[in-house]
C-alpha cells in the first residue's frame, strides 16, 4: 500500500479525502484536477426529477452554516446518460449517492445503477431536508435495515450507508445497516436545525428548517463517527466539518478509514487536494509508512487521576 | 480589449480557470458616503476575465469575527496593462463592512473569476446601459468594452439623490452619453424612463438593452424589449455558498429551450438573455 492509500472494502482509495455529497460536482474540473481526490461523490439523485427546495437555501453562522437545498434532482437517467460518461476520463472511483422515498424505489434505483461502471453506491437515508418535517430512514434501526436489506438484494455494488447525527442511538443504526448487508457506514450528514432573523422576524431559510455543516457541526459528527467505529466491523467514512489536516487527523484516530470534506469547499475551492498533500506531508513528519498506522489510535485524555467515589 | 478577445485569453489561461489568491490591496476608498471602491493588485490569470463575471471575496476578520460565507461581487474594473482589479461596493452587512476595513498593505482573498459574463453583440450600433445603484459597477466595465468597440453607448443613471449617483465622470470620460435620473427630481420612475427609453429607441436608434441591480428596470426592459423586438442581457444577484456551480443555492427560474428552468445565477449566470428571466 501506497503512504495514503486505504480500502474501503473492496474499494482501494489512492488517498482518504473525497468530497461530501452535495457540495462537488463536475464544475469543480475547473479547479483542480479531480485524479486527486481518494473518490467522486455526487450530489445525491433521485430515481425521478426533484424541484428542490424554495429560496432562500442556505444561511450562514458564525463557524458554519445551514442548507434547506432539498436535494434538485435531473433523476436517473440523466445520471446515467449525461453526468457518468462526463467522469469516465478520470481514474478515481466514482460513489453515486441516491435517494428514493420508500424501500422499494431505493432498491429498484440500485438496481438500475449495477453495471454503470461505478465503485459504490452511498445511500442517503438521512438527508434532513427531503423527508417530512426532518424524518429520516436513517433515524429507525428497521427503516434503515429495510433500505439497506432491499438494495442488498438488488445489486451487487458496495452499498455504503450514509448515517444521520440526529439518531439518539447511531450505533444501533449502524448494527441495522451491517446486519442488512451494508459494505461502510459514512459518519454522518448535516444535523437539522433552524435560525430565524429577529430584526424581520423571518425564517432564514425558505424551507424553515435545513441541515448545519462546517466546523461547528465537527465535535457530534466526529463523535458520532467513534461510536459507529465501535458498534460495526465495517469501515467508517468521517464527515462533518473537516477544513484542516488536523481535523483529518482526528477523524481518522478515532477509526475513520476515510474523510469526507463538504462545506469547506465552499470557502477554498481547492481545499480538498490541498488537505492531501498536507496529510502525505504530516504523515511523514510523524515517521509514519501508510496512514493505515493512524487509525484508529486515540487513546485515554491526559488527565488520569482516578477520583474519590463520592465528594 | 474587446468582448470576443477577451473570452479566448480566459480559454488559453490555463486548465484551471477558477482560482484561489490573496492579491494586495492598493486602495479601499469612499466613493460617496455610502460606496466605496477596493483596487487589489492581480495577475494576468484573474485579470483573464471578461465584464459580468465576478469574484468571491473573503471577508477578513472585524471584531473578532468574520462572515462565514464568502462575498460575490462583481468586477467593477480590470486593467491588465496595470494589473489591477476593482470592485465597487455598498456598504451594507457585515461581509461589506469588514471589506471597509481592509486598507493598502492588506491581502485580499478571491476566488475566480467566476461565472458568464456578457456576451459580444455582433452588429450592435446602439447600445443602452439602464442601471440603479451598484448595478452600475457592473454595467462600468461592460461600458467600457463596448465604447471600445466603437459601439455607441447610451447610459441612464438611476439612484435616489444626485449625490449617491456614480460612475457618471467615468462613463462620460469614455465617450458613454449620460442620462441621469433620481427620486429627488422625480425622474426615476417607471413612467418616465418608459418614455424616456421609448424616445432613444425610436429616435436615437438603440438597439441592445443592458441591465442590473433592479427588478423594475428589468421588468420594464423585458417590456420595451419585447415591444421593440430588441434584444439584450442582465445581470441578476442572489445569495450564494460555493459560487462555482457545485451547492445549488443560488437557483432562479427562467425560460430556457421552450421550458422552465432553474438556474444557478453562480454558473449558467450572473449574466443571461433578457427575456430569459422569469
Amino acid at each position: 500500500m501506497g503512504l495514503l492509500q486505504t480500502r474501503i472494502g473492496d474499494v482501494v482509495l489512492e488517498n482518504p479525502v473525497m468530497p461530501a455529497s452535495g457540495t462537488f460536482g463536475v464544475e469543480m474540473t475547473e479547479v483542480f484536477d479531480l485524479d486527486r481526490l481518494g473518490a467522486l461523490v455526487l450530489k445525491t439523485v433521485t430515481p425521478d426529477k426533484r424541484r428542490g427546495n424554495p429560496v432562500p437555501r442556505v444561511c450562514e453562522l458564525p463557524g458554519g452554516m445551514m442548507n434547506s437545498i432539498g436535494i434538485p434532482s435531473k433523476g436517473a437517467s440523466y445520471l446515467i446518460e449525461e453526468t457518468l460518461p462526463l467522469l469516465e476520463r478520470f481514474s478515481a472511483p466514482v460513489v453515486v449517492s441516491v435517494s428514493a422515498s420508500s424501500a422499494e424505489d431505493f432498491a429498484a434505483f440500485a438496481h438500475r445503477l449495477d453495471g454503470c461502471g461505478i465503485a459504490a453506491i452511498e445511500v442517503n437515508i438521512s438527508c434532513p431536508n427531503i423527508e417530512d418535517d426532518g424524518r429520516a430512514f436513517a433515524l429507525s434501526e428497521t427503516a434503515t435495515a429495510d433500505v439497506i436489506g432491499r438494495m442488498r438484494r438488488a445489486t451487487s455494488l458496495p452499498l455504503w450507508a450514509k448515517l444521520s447525527p440526529a439518531a439518539s442511538d447511531i450505533a444501533a443504526i449502524a448494527r441495522a445497516a451491517e446486519g442488512a448487508g451494508a459494505d461502510a457506514i459514512v459518519s454522518t450528514n448535516t444535523l437539522l436545525g433552524m435560525a430565524v432573523d429577529p430584526l424581520t422576524g423571518r425564517f432564514r431559510l425558505g424551507n424553515v428548517m435545513g441541515g448545519l455543516s462546517g466546523p461547528l457541526l465537527k465535535p457530534v459528527a466526529l463523535r458520532a463517527t467513534y461510536q459507529c467505529v465501535r458498534a460495526v466491523t465495517i469501515p467508517v467514512i468521517g464527515c462533518g466539518g473537516i477544513a484542516s489536516v488536523d481535523d483529518i487527523l482526528e477523524y481518522l484516530m478515532v477509526g475513520a478509514r476515510a474523510v469526507q470534506v463538504g462545506t469547506a469547499s465552499f470557502l477554498e475551492p481547492a481545499i480538498m487536494p490541498r488537505l492531501v498533500d498536507e496529510l502525505a506531508d504530516t504523515l511523514r513528519a510523524r515517521g509514519l509508512e501508510t496512514v493505515e498506522q493512524l487509525i484508529g489510535t486515540v487513546k485515554a485524555a491526559d488527565e488520569t487521576i482516578e477520583l474519590a467515589e463520592l465528594v | 480589449m474587446d468582448l470576443v478577445a477577451a473570452n479566448i485569453v480566459q480559454e488559453s489561461n490555463s486548465d484551471f480557470p477558477i482560482r484561489q489568491a490573496q492579491l494586495p490591496v492598493l486602495e479601499n476608498r469612499p466613493v460617496n458616503s455610502e460606496y466605496r471602491q477596493l483596487t487589489v493588485a492581480a495577475d494576468a490569470a484573474m485579470t483573464a476575465c471578461v465584464p459580468g463575471q465576478f469574484f468571491h471575496l473573503r471577508c477578513p476578520v472585524r471584531d473578532g469575527v468574520a462572515p462565514f460565507f464568502r462575498r460575490p461581487m462583481s468586477i467593477y474594473g480590470f486593467d491588465r496593462q496595470k494589473g489591477t482589479l476593482s470592485f465597487l461596493y455598498k456598504l451594507a452587512g457585515t461581509g461589506t463592512r469588514a471589506l471597509a476595513g481592509l486598507s493598502s498593505g492588506d491581502f485580499l482573498d478571491v476566488v475566480g473569476p467566476l461565472g458568464q459574463g456578457f456576451s459580444a453583440a455582433p452588429g450592435c450600433r446602439h447600445a443602452l446601459i439602464v442601471a440603479r445603484g451598484v448595478g452600475l459597477a457592473t454595467l462600468a466595465p461592460l461600458a467600457e468594452a463596448l465604447v471600445r468597440q466603437s459601439i455607441r453607448v447610451t447610459a441612464i443613471c438611476s439612484a435616489r439623490t444626485p449625490d449617491v449617483l456614480m460612475s457618471v465622470d467615468l462613463f462620460r470620460a469614455w465617450g458613454v452619453e449620460v442620462i441621469t435620473v433620481t427620486d429627488d427630481a422625480g425622474t426615476s420612475s417607471v413612467e418616465s424612463l418608459e418614455a424616456l427609453i421609448a424616445g432613444l429607441v425610436e429616435i436615437d436608434g438603440v438597439d441592445r438593452f443592458y441591465t442590473c441591480g433592479s427588478t423594475r428596470l428589468l421588468r420594464l426592459l423585458q417590456r420595451l424589449g419585447e415591444r421593440f423586438a430588441i434584444g439584450g442581457e442582465v445581470a441578476l444577484e442572489q445569495q450564494m455558498a460555493c459560487g462555482f456551480g457545485a451547492c445549488q443555492s443560488c437557483v432562479r427560474p427562467f425560460y430556457r429551450n421552450g421550458a422552465a428552468v432553474n438556474l444557478r445565477v453562480c454558473h449558467e449566470g450572473p449574466v443571461f438573455d433578457l427575456q430569459e428571466v422569469l
